[in-house]
């Protein structure tokens, strides 16, 4: 219609409607309006006369769904997920056990046993609740606080141990410092330090998974408030969008990174409302409510499945914990602050209530299990502490396929210097081949 | 990224046709330069690169149109994407091969380096073989972190679990004529200080093709920089089919017993002309050596060329400071220290940004490597 809309085909219609006498203006505003459409490559819209800054506004603000009220208690029955007894457990005692391995493995960074550590607390729903919703063999590209993911999908104890020791057993190979994990049948892709880079990654491999014949798998990705701020972040929205990809963006949106608050991160409505900006639909949950991330999920997965498109999820958590082991996090944030989160708004409390209400959970089973978690950890903890790290060799493998000539010079160099000077090296720490 | 001079190269070309792409001056689109000033006489390959190969005349970008064409042909998971690949790209390496392998596999990305190589290393990871192109590798930088901490690294740190080896970024590099700051650039030095990379650069038709499809094909992630002014000038007897030429290895192109001349890419033309001038003005045999691969780089065709001739110079594009003609310089130093005759001679572009009118002045020319060869020989 817009394209037979001319000047001489606006002098018709004024002759027409002037020699009927009919209100002139009307007409030719809704002719503007219905014909006059803009013609202009770069966007989709109309027309308007009134000179207006767009403003986003608070009281549109993306609303935070929630299934559970702070006592556990299921708001609406509707969205009460029909999951087993047996999943609701599962679910459960990995949050529980992802927060005790990190109580334990950050004490024992405390005793200088191990070099790092980060924990989880407070974000342990965010992470559960999103995983349970997706495939086993849906590819999860981390940031470094989804150990969770990790647990729910069942790695070893032991694997975790190895990985922050480093030692010969570590998938990794003692590579790189410890919270780095990677688990190639879990199809959890290594963790690595530069933030946000595993975005465009992600996107990448989900475009390669599309293009697989009667493909299944999908992909999802995590990140915290501030690793959106960096340039992959807006790289990745926007190849998804228009690349089309069947991508999970998983925010989880905890209100620090380290000292900085979300204020001095952003000024828009979270993370979520950039989503429409890049033509990606959005969803906001309550991250500490471990229903709500499922159904969240669950919904988002079905989505960027069938439509082959990209949802941005934005989990709205607190980071209870420090940053990691190098961060005091009392130096910039309350400690009543920290309190309320670990106590009253904490997702494990809230999930055990409604667990506890259904008759599926009890103070004795939870006594129980937190015995025998904290047991199986410790000594996996301390069995993994006993291996030795791997052979020095080690550090020359994996940079390229297969080792160079002068990868290979360089290791006849180091043998011959530890010859000489082996006395000076931590050796006994390390096998020997 | 991509800025003015792409975007005079397609205005060009939509006017004049696509043998004016490297003729337009970019910051006079409409008073066309029409004389085109090369500082190097093209020297073709004309020995066979495979014995009993069919060949065909190709300039450089149809050699890597060619080696993409079968790429793509050869693995049904291999993908080519970048900004304005989908209709040929602005050097035209792509033309026709979304026609032919469908928009899902050649495919325009939207305009951000960082992405492309950040999607590119994804695609990899999931398996597939990826082929990614920067549209100059002046807009390199902006994808450098995932460039050089993230697919450098990521078989390494992963302990082999993960891996992005079927990963190939191509990239226009090096001097055109009026590049200027931000399209003349040869950043391989950057690239060849990250363990985990492999770079090539080809001097023309036949060792594009050739190490582009290794490149391709080897298990990890390679760099490819394409000297542009190359794209047009260099026409050769390219051969059909799968051919590959290994990477990590150079090609000594002249044989000679005085002086080694070591350079890459379009330098190498330089140096073939810098041994002629040498042969018949001074009566000096120059060995030319094209190195191909940066990244690593075939230290004992170096060492033997220079063990032989006990003079060195080493020749390129890019500044002098910490340009891979020191490690080159250094290695050379520690390795055949005995056999020197004279120091080792860089002859390079100077630390300075690429200048636009000042271009003549900047390079490495034939009278300055020819300035070198007297000085190392009468050292």
């Amino acid at each position: 219609m817009a394209l037979f809309y001319n000047i001489s085909m606006a002098a018709v219609i004024k002759n027409v409607f002037r020699a009927k006498n009919i209100n002139l203006k009307l007409i030719m505003s809704h002719a503007r309006t219905f014909c006059d459409a803009p013609k202009f490559p770069g966007a989709k819209t109309s027309w308007t006369e009134k000179l207006e800054i767009s403003h986003a506004k608070p009281q549109d603000n993306l609303p935070v769904y929630r299934v559970l009220d702070r006592e556990g208690n299921v708001i609406d029955s509707s969205h009460e997920p029909k999951l087993s007894e047996e999943v609701l457990k599962k679910m459960y005692r990995s949050m529980t056990l992802l927060s005790i391995m990190d109580n334990i493995l950050y004490e024992s960074q405390r005793q200088g046993r191990i070099s790092f550590y980060m924990t989880n607390l407070g974000e342990e729903a965010a992470q559960i609740g999103s995983i349970a919703a997706m495939r086993d063999d849906d590819m999860v590209f981390g940031q470094y606080r989804e150990a969770g993911v990790l647990v729910y999908r069942g790695m070893a104890l032991d694997v975790f141990m190895n990985q922050c020791y480093g030692n010969n057993k570590d998938l990794g190979k003692g590579k790189q410092m410890p919270v780095h994990y990677g688990n190639k049948d879990l199809n959890f892709v290594t963790i690595s330090s530069p933030l946000t880079t595993q975005l465009p990654q992600a996107v990448g491999a989900a475009y390669a998974f599309k293009r697989i014949k009667n493909n299944e798998r999908a992909v999802i990705t995590y990140f915290g408030d501030g690793a959106a701020s960096e340039g992959d972040f807006h790289a990745a929205l926007n190849f998804a969008a228009t690349l089309e990809c069947p991508i999970l963006f998983f925010c989880r949106n905890n209100g620090y990174a380290i000292s900085t608050p979300t204020y001095e991160q952003y000024r828009g409505d979270g993370i979520a409302s950039r989503g429409p900006g890049y033509g990606i639909g959005a969803v906001r949950c309550d991250g500490n409510d471990v229903l709500a991330v499922y159904n969240t999920v669950q919904l988002a997965r079905k989505y960027i499945t069938e439509h082959c498109k990209p949802i941005l999820v934005e989990a709205m958590t607190y980071r209870v914990g420090h940053h990691s082991t190098s961060d005091d996090s009392t130096a910039y944030r309350p400690k009543e602050e920290i309190g309320m989160w670990s106590t009253t708004e904490n997702p494990i409390g809230k999930f055990k209530k409604y667990l506890v209400t259904r008759g599926l959970w009890s103070d004795q089973e939870e006594q129980q299990w937190t015995k025998e978690a904290r047991t199986q950890i410790l000594q996996s903890f301390n069995k993994a502490e006993k291996v030795p790290k791997p052979d020095w060799r080690e550090m020359f493998e994996g940079v390229y396929e297969s080792l160079t000539p002068d990868l290979k010079s360089q290791i006849e160099e180091m043998e011959s210097h530890l010859k000489v000077y082996g006395a000076n090296y931590p050796l006994e720490s390390f096998k020997s081949s | 990224m991509a800025g003015f001079y792409t975007s005079c190269v397609v205005r060009s070309l939509n006017k004049q046709g696509f043998r004016q792409i490297l003729n337009v001056h970019p910051a006079a689109c409409s008073n066309v330069q029409n004389k085109r000033l090369l500082h190097f006489k093209y020297y073709p390959d004309t020995k066979p690169a495979k014995q009993g190969a069919e060949t065909k005349k190709m300039n450089m970008f149809q050699a890597i149109n060619n080696a993409l064409d079968i790429a793509m042909e050869n693995d049904e998971t291999a993908v080519l994407f970048g900004e304005d690949v989908a209709f040929g790209g602005v050097f035209r390496c792509s033309v026709g091969l979304q026609d032919k392998y469908g928009n899902d596999r050649v495919f325009n990305t939207p305009l951000c380096e960082q992405g492309i190589a950040g999607f590119g290393i994804g695609v990899a990871v999931a398996g597939a073989t990826s082929i990614a192109e920067l549209q100059f590798a002046d807009y390199m930088f902006p994808a450098f972190d995932q460039i050089m901490n993230e697919a450098a690294k990521y078989r390494y740190r992963s302990g082999g679990l993960f891996d992005c080896g079927k990963l190939t970024i191509r990239a226009p590099c090096s001097a055109v004529g009026h590049g200027a700051v931000y399209h003349s650039q040869s950043p391989e030095a950057y690239f060849a200080h990250t363990p985990g990379l492999k770079v090539a650069i080809p001097r023309g038709p036949i060792t594009a093709k050739g190490l582009l499809m290794s490149c391709i094909q080897d298990p990890d992630p390679c760099i490819f920089l394409e000297p542009k002014v190359l794209y047009r000038t260099a026409e050769e007897l390219v051969p059909q089919g799968d051919f590959v030429l290994p990477l990590g290895k150079a090609e000594v192109l002249l044989k000679g017993d005085n002086v080694t001349l070591i350079g890459w890419g379009t330098q190498i033309h330089v140096l073939l002309e810098v041994a002629e001038m040498a042969k018949q003005e001074l009566k000096v045999n120059c060995e030319v050596i094209d190195l191909m691969s940066i990244l690593p780089w075939d230290k004992d065709t170096v060492y033997e060329s220079v063990k032989k001739t006990g003079r060195v110079i080493v020749a390129h594009e890019a500044p002098l400071t910490c340009g891979f003609g020191s490690e080159l310089a250094a290695s050379i130093q520690e390795s055949c220290f005995l056999h020197l005759e004279a120091p080792v001679m860089r002859v390079t572009g100077f630390d300075t940004p690429f200048p636009h009118v000042f271009e003549p002045f900047y390079l490495p020319t034939k009278w300055r490597c020819i300035e070198a060869v007297k000085k190392v020989i009468a050292y």
